[in-house]
């Protein structure tokens, strides 16, 4: 087997020692293993149904749209309209964090700047819509109004530091 | 609520957007579908590993326990504690938002549960294998840090403000 071969084999180690650890504890009838393997199948289906259309949609984006498009409307001298763009396209997404990053990845492919990558994922981890409306529903639209209202200021500002912090020559892993 | 909704509509949206794309340029649509796939199956271990981790935390730490710790806590405590378990956690904003008005109901105060919200959504521990690979290590360390710290600012600035306003 070659090296890089190896090398991506190891990567599923951890899940299939977890694997492992699964099916000995429904041999043994260990109760907190099973509980752990309940757990495993409700996120994993969370996980299953949405990460590969999300990817599909990446990859679609990644062809159908020019990098001038991103280059123009969040690059470099984007200024507030990049800014605007990011928050926009953030707040229309849904799912978890981890989601985000192979977009950011994407939106740094294309030449949005590192300032405007970071305030996307600012913005996903605080103002998606469909995250927002069980935050209003279950804690009311004064909290969700405030936590907002001090929230954008704040993942604007890491924005700014993230890119002070990281210079000019940071860019996402294209290959990861 | 709409979590049923949400979760029926979005993969809809897509599969129309591709399937729409794909009748005016059938090649160039295909060529993407199959980018995002082997995207997906280059980052599936790393997925799978924080599920793992994900699953055992949910385990050692359970709803029922993040409820009797937080629900009562207030001060320095609540935002510490708040802040710490809201940056571990890996929780759905549908079951993260009903879980935080119980706790509020029991009696926790707006800072605690605002650092709890806050940190749920900014901050991502058990996710950082994940996020090193996206952004690197340094970047996501620092992203991770400057993200607490943003956050336990505006459980500060909500414990201040909330009560005051009607």
């Amino acid at each position: 087997m070659p090296v890089s071969h190896k090398k991506e084999a190891l990567r599923y180690l951890p899940f299939f020692i977890f694997l492992f650890g699964v099916v000995i504890s429904f041999i043994i009838k260990w109760q907190s293993g099973i509980k752990i393997a309940l757990n495993f199948s409700y996120y994993a289906k969370e996980m299953l149904l949405f990460l590969p259309l999300m990817f599909i949609l990446i990859g679609v984006i990644d062809v159908w749209v020019p990098k001038e498009f991103f280059q123009n409307q969040a690059g470099k001298n984007s200024g507030l309209r990049g800014i605007g763009w990011m928050i926009l396209l953030a707040t229309l997404q849904m799912g978890p964090l981890y989601g985000a990053f192979p977009v950011a990845q994407l939106l740094c492919k294309k030449g949005c700047s590192n300032r405007n990558i970071f305030i996307y994922l600012g913005a996903f981890s605080t103002l998606k819509l469909p995250m927002l409306t069980f935050e209003i529903g279950f804690l009311g639209l004064k909290f969700s109004f405030l936590r907002c209202f001090f929230t954008i200021p704040i993942f604007i500002g890491i924005g700014f530091l993230m890119d002070k912090l990281m210079g000019q020559n940071y860019s996402l892993p294209e290959e990861i | 609520m709409n979590q049923n909704l949400g979760i029926s509509i979005f993969p809809l949206v897509i599969i129309g957007i591709v399937v729409i794309l794909a009748v005016f340029n059938w090649e160039k649509t295909w060529s993407g579908v199959k980018k995002g796939i082997s995207m997906f199956i280059s980052i599936l271990p790393t997925f799978l590993t924080v599920l793992v981790l994900v699953s055992v935390f949910l385990y050692l730490v359970p709803e029922s326990m993040i409820k009797n710790y937080l629900g009562q806590s207030s001060g320095w405590q609540g935002l510490l504690l708040g802040s710490a378990i809201g940056s571990v956690a890996l929780i759905p904003a549908f079951v993260a938002a009903p879980l935080a008005s119980v706790i509020l109901k029991e009696g926790a105060s707006i800072l605690s549960v605002s650092a709890f919200i806050t940190t749920l959504m900014m901050v991502g521990v058990i996710t950082l294998p994940v996020e090193f690979r996206y952004l690197g290590k340094r970047a996501a360390l620092w992203r991770n840090f400057l993200s607490l710290v943003g956050a336990i600012i505006v459980a500060l600035l909500m414990g201040v403000t909330y009560a005051r306003l009607p």
